[in-house]
C-alpha cells in the first residue's frame, strides 16, 4: 500500500471513528443512519458499508446495541418502567425496543428488570461497561461457544 | 516493599498536537523530551505529582514490528480502538468545560453512571480513548 493510500485508508477510519463516537455521544437523540451520513458527509449506503467493514457492525446496529447497553443499565437501576427507558435511550417505538432487547439480552426488557441484581458492584466501571455491553455473538446458538 | 506506577505509554501519531493536549489542555507538565532517528518520545505528568508519568511515544518505534502489524496499529489508533487512559479528577465539570472548549473531540458528556461515578470521554489527537471519572 502506498503511503498516499494508506493515509486516505486512516483518514477515512478517522471519519468512521468520529461517527462511532457520535453515536455513544447521542445515542438518545432521534438519531438515525442518514443523520450520521449527512453529518459525516457520506450517503447512507457507503456510511453502513465501511462502518460495518471497520467495526464488523452496521451503524444502525451499532447504535441499537448501545440504546441496549443504556437501557440493561437503567433496568438494573429498577426505577423505571420499560416504556420509561424504551424511550429514555432513544428508541422510538416499544415493539423495536423489545425485539431488539430480547435478541442481544436473549430475554425481554420486563423478564430482564425482573432478573437483574447489582452484578457489576466492585468491578472498575470502564470494565463493567465492556462486560455488560450486549454483544452480538450471544445471537449464536450457546453450542457454539468454547 | 512498595510498588509504584513510574511510566505507561501513549502513543501519538502527530508529537506536536499530542503535546498541545496534555501540556496545554490538560496542564500536564513536560518532563523529557527526546527525539531520536526522526521520532520524538514526550515524557509528561500532572504537576505535583512528579513519581507517575506518561510517555507519549511512536507506536511504530519497536523494530520488532512486522509492517503488517505497524498498519494495523495504526489502523486501530484511527479508528479509536487502541488505547485507553482513566484520569480523575476533583472538579469534572469545570475541566469537561475547558477540553469542550478546545477542538478536542467529546466523546461523552460528564454523566452520573448508574455504576456509582460521575465520568466524561474525550479522544485525544491521536484518537486515544481519554476517559475522566470525578473524585469521590
Amino acid at each position: 500500500m502506498s503511503s498516499a493510500t494508506e493515509a486516505q485508508r486512516l483518514g477515512d477510519l478517522a471519519r468512521l471513528r468520529r461517527v462511532k463516537d457520535r453515536i455513544v455521544r447521542e445515542y438518545a437523540q432521534p438519531l438515525d443512519v442518514d443523520a450520521l451520513a449527512r453529518g459525516a458527509h457520506m450517503s447512507s449506503g457507503h456510511l453502513s458499508r465501511e462502518f460495518k467493514r471497520a467495526y464488523g457492525e452496521s451503524p444502525y446496529g451499532y447504535l441499537m446495541t448501545r440504546r441496549i447497553e443504556r437501557a440493561m443499565m437503567l433496568l438494573r437501576r429498577g426505577d423505571q418502567s420499560v416504556t420509561d427507558v424504551c424511550f429514555a435511550v432513544g428508541c422510538q417505538s416499544l415493539g423495536t425496543f423489545s425485539t431488539r432487547f430480547t435478541e442481544l439480552v436473549g430475554m425481554p426488557p420486563s423478564v430482564y428488570k425482573e432478573r437483574a441484581g447489582d452484578a457489576t458492584i466492585g468491578i472498575p466501571s470502564c470494565v463493567a461497561k465492556q462486560v455488560t455491553r450486549p454483544i452480538r455473538n450471544r445471537e449464536a446458538s450457546p453450542t457454539s461457544s468454547t | 516493599m512498595e510498588i509504584k506506577i513510574h511510566a505507561s505509554f501513549l502513543p501519538h501519531t502527530d508529537p506536536e498536537e499530542s503535546l498541545e493536549f496534555y501540556r496545554d489542555i490538560l496542564g500536564f507538565e513536560v518532563r523529557t523530551d527526546v527525539g531520536y532517528g526522526g521520532m520524538r518520545w514526550i515524557t509528561v505528568g500532572p504537576v505535583g505529582q512528579p513519581d507517575t508519568s506518561i510517555v507519549l511515544a511512536p507506536p511504530d518505534a519497536d523494530p520488532g514490528l512486522t509492517e503488517e502489524e505497524r498498519r494495523t496499529i495504526a489502523e486501530m489508533m484511527a479508528k479509536g480502538t487502541y488505547a485507553t487512559l482513566v484520569l480523575q479528577t476533583d472538579d469534572l465539570d469545570t475541566l469537561f468545560e475547558r477540553l469542550q472548549a478546545t477542538d478536542a473531540e467529546v466523546i461523552q458528556e460528564p454523566v452520573d453512571q448508574p455504576y456509582g461515578i460521575r465520568d466524561c470521554a474525550f479522544r485525544d489527537p491521536a484518537g486515544n480513548h481519554i476517559r475522566i471519572n470525578q473524585a469521590s
